[in-house]
């Protein structure tokens, strides 16, 4: 089975730094992978690169999603292809509704696949269970876009936005930070609601906190720009224990993704 | 920054209003004197108080100087050069609506104001006014059956001189400033609304202004008097055909809230903004003022000005009733080389006086958005309150934003809050909404509209949908999102 992702020999710049350093990973259809790291290592990076943020800049390698040149696609065109990046520090838009910017992200997303666009009920109609899946009132909906969310709030709202959209993969980058206990919970209940047979997930992390309640396939440690170590939710739990000093060799160690 | 490629990307949608309707029109000879004072009074049939009443706005005007204050930069106007009255030749008194130059008609079907009481939009009456006159009123009966007025301005000098006489100047005296003595010397058409105690009125009331002849200045002038317990929501808008000549226009309007009484003032201006180069364009120099005279009384002001080479314009609220209150909510856009300054004034002489001013400015291209607002409160005006917010939204490197606030508090007892914020369209969030799945083209124009969401809501419904539109066409974004 050809991987929905698959990155070979990613290098990227930031700045006119080079960060990514050769990047490899394969991700199936169905997979939850986890990319950890010390900070530096790359991850936020390897995440923007993939959902195309404007300045950061790929020198060399190639990215294929679902076989086709993901590089090549606008930033727009990835997200209506199928790909979701749920942000670190997710953006405010005051006076734009928290409804009015999903149903545009939708309808966009819709038209791009064929289907037809959802009027104001439709939507409402929609977006209930997955509403209530993240314990958000009514009253959200009608808020500008994280306009004086709280840190919980925005990380809810990006897992809702995630619930809604359903995409083909979904990128998170740092969910669990700023999260207490309780709300880590429902974060990650509403991700784990999503997982299933045609979705892959690629979960960036510092912390192995998160990969007790989002339980990994795969785990990689990303060190220096390269993929130092991978194995299976096991490895998160060892590094846990050794800190990532432990993976964090000369550079010749990264080796690609298992087959 | 991304949003100018965003913004600058677009193909610049053109001015929708600027066409030329050729109609014979009547014009008076360029340039003032006093003998064009008295041509234009004459021309109207006027009573003699309202004659005296001109020359002595004329003769102030001629010992008063062009302010130099605003934060606007513009050639010497040539007062000379500017014919002070156009109106269509054809024009006699209208028996009925259907008495309309199909010219005059077409032209006001082609803006989207079709004059026909059968195809306007339920629920609001209009006064279309070409460049020096008033062309056709809309639901006069039915407004007369409540004991409304609702008129061109010569027609109630006409029909009701006893108002007009009591009521004219009292908030913007004929000497107030240089632009409003000038209208006051030749001020030729405009609208009057009278809303008589206890009447609510039952439906938007509405002003077109159209200026279409050349080398023309327009001057018009707006009264409206709701008396005790009387509500009105009144509207204006404003076009002007393309011409390479900058326009002058320099309106009055006064307010007069009485006792218990609420006007509604709202005004969509898209006079002609000039060219890309900045060739072109209306000198908008208008004199807008409310007087809170009664107690409970309320006046509120939104504005969304997107047109104009240059705006000079203030509307101001005096807030002489006890517990009177005052609004002003504006947005003002300048794109390529438009400036506006604009603000407001909030005066508060009466106790428990409230006023409320959001200002909000956007800029692109090399347009200069200035905002000035004076807050003054008098001694005695006890435990007054104000709340002022104005924000800046900058779409490009090359334009400005500036803000002026003069508070001056002589009351112990007062509140005042004062907010403001300068924000560019961040890279960080065009970003996210393309990680959404929305272009940046979409993106900027949906953020602009967030930006303005706050005055928006003030405005009514098909209003609101139109300056929506409107923003979009200044900024030249093709948004198609919502």
């Amino acid at each position: 089975m050809t991987p929905m992702l698959e990155i070979r020999d990613l290098h990227a710049n930031v700045g006119g730094k080079e960060i990514l350093r050769g990047v490899s990973l394969d991700v199936r259809k169905g997979e939850v992978h986890a990319v950890m790291g010390p900070n530096g290592s790359g991850k936020t990076t390897l995440a923007y690169v993939l959902a195309g943020r404007p300045g950061y800049e790929v020198t060399r390698g190639t990215v294929l999603f679902e076989g086709k040149d993901l590089l090549a696609m606008r930033p727009e065109d990835r997200a209506r292809e199928g790909i979701f990046m749920a942000f670190q520090y997710p953006v405010e838009i005051p006076g734009v509704s928290n409804a009015y910017f999903l149903k545009a992200s939708l309808n966009s997303i819709r038209k791009h696949r064929g289907l037809p666009e959802l009027d104001a009920m439709e939507f409402i109609q929609l977006v209930q269970d997955r509403m209530k899946l993240l314990a958000l009132d009514d009253s959200f909906m009608r808020r500008g876009l994280n306009e004086g969310f709280s840190g919980g709030e925005k990380k809810r709202n990006e897992v809702f936005q995630m619930a809604v959209l359903e995409p083909r993969l979904a990128i998170l980058d740092e969910t669990d930070s700023g999260l207490d206990i309780d709300a880590l919970r429902v974060v990650a209940n509403g991700v784990n609601s999503m997982r299933g047979p045609e979705r892959a997930m690629v979960v960036v992390t510092h912390y192995q906190r998160l990969l007790n309640y989002i339980v990994p396939d795969r785990v990689h440690v990303l060190s220096n720009g390269r993929i130092a170590k991978s194995g299976d939710k096991e490895l998160a739990l060892e590094l846990e224990k050794r800190g990532y000093g432990w993976v964090e060799g000369p550079a010749s160690v990264a080796s690609p993704a298992p087959r | 920054m991304p949003s100018k490629a965003a913004v600058r990307e677009l193909t610049g949608q053109e001015y929708r209003h600027g066409f030329v309707t050729d109609i014979e029109e009547e014009l008076a000879p360029k340039g003032l004197s006093e003998d064009i004072v008295r041509l234009i009074s004459h021309k109207k049939g006027e009573p003699s108080w309202l004659l005296e009443w001109r020359l002595r706005a004329y003769r102030n005007w001629l010992t008063m100087k062009e302010p130099t204050w605003a934060n606007v930069t513009y050639g010497p106007i040539d007062y000379q050069a500017i014919h002070y009255y156009a109106a269509p030749k054809a024009m006699k008194p209208l028996g009925s609506l259907e008495d309309i130059d199909p010219e005059i008609r077409a032209m006001y079907a082609k803006l989207g104001i079709p004059l026909q009481e059968q195809e306007r939009l339920a629920g609001v009456a209009v006064d279309a006014v070409l460049d020096s006159v008033s062309v056709a009123t809309t639901f006069k009966d039915r407004l007369a059956e409540l004991g409304i007025i609702f008129s061109s301005f010569s027609e109630a000098v006409r029909e009701h001189p006893e108002l007009v006489r009591r009521w004219l100047g009292t908030v913007v005296p004929f000497n107030d400033n240089f632009f409003a003595a000038l209208n006051s010397a030749v001020f030729s058409d405009g609208s009057f609304a009278y809303i008589p105690p206890g009447v609510r009125c039952p439906m938007e009331l509405s002003t077109y202004f159209r200026i279409n002849a050349q080398d023309t200045g327009q001057f018009e002038r707006t009264l409206i008097v709701a008396d005790e317990g009387a509500v009105v929501s009144y509207n204006e808008g404003c076009t002007a055909p393309v011409r390479d000549t900058n326009q002058l226009h320099a309106a009055v309007v006064e307010l007069v809230a009485l006792d218990n009484a609420e006007i509604k003032y709202s005004t969509i201006q898209n006079w002609y903004p000039g060219d890309k180069q900045g060739k072109g364009g209306i000198y908008n120099f208008v004199t807008k003022r409310g007087k809170c005279a009664g107690v409970n009384s309320r006046i509120s002001w939104t504005q969304v000005e997107t047109g104009s080479a240059i705006t000079w314009k203030y509307p101001s609220c005096i807030l002489q009733g006890d517990n009177s209150q005052g609004e002003f909510y504006s947005v003002a856009v300048t794109n390529n080389f438009q400036q506006a300054d604009t603000g407001t004034k909030m005066i508060h002489i009466g106790r428990n006086t409230r006023s409320t001013i959001v200002a909000k400015g956007i800029s692109a291209g090399h347009g200069q958005n200035t905002y000035r607002g004076q807050v003054k409160i008098l001694k005695g005006a006890a435990n007054a309150r104000n709340y002022s917010q104005c924000d800046s939204l900058l779409l490009s490197s090359t334009c400005g934003a500036h803000t002026f606030p003069d508070i001056q508090v002589m009351e112990p007892s007062a509140q005042m809050e004062h907010e403001a914020s300068t924000s560019k369209i961040g890279e960080d969030q065009l970003f996210y909404c393309q990680s959404r799945g929305i272009t940046p083209e979409d993106a900027t124009s949906m953020i602009v509209n967030g930006f303005c969401r706050k005055i928006f809501l003030n405005l009514p419904m098909e209003f609101a949908v139109e300056a929506e539109k409107l923003i979009g066409v200044s900024l030249a974004l093709e948004g198609t999102v919502g």
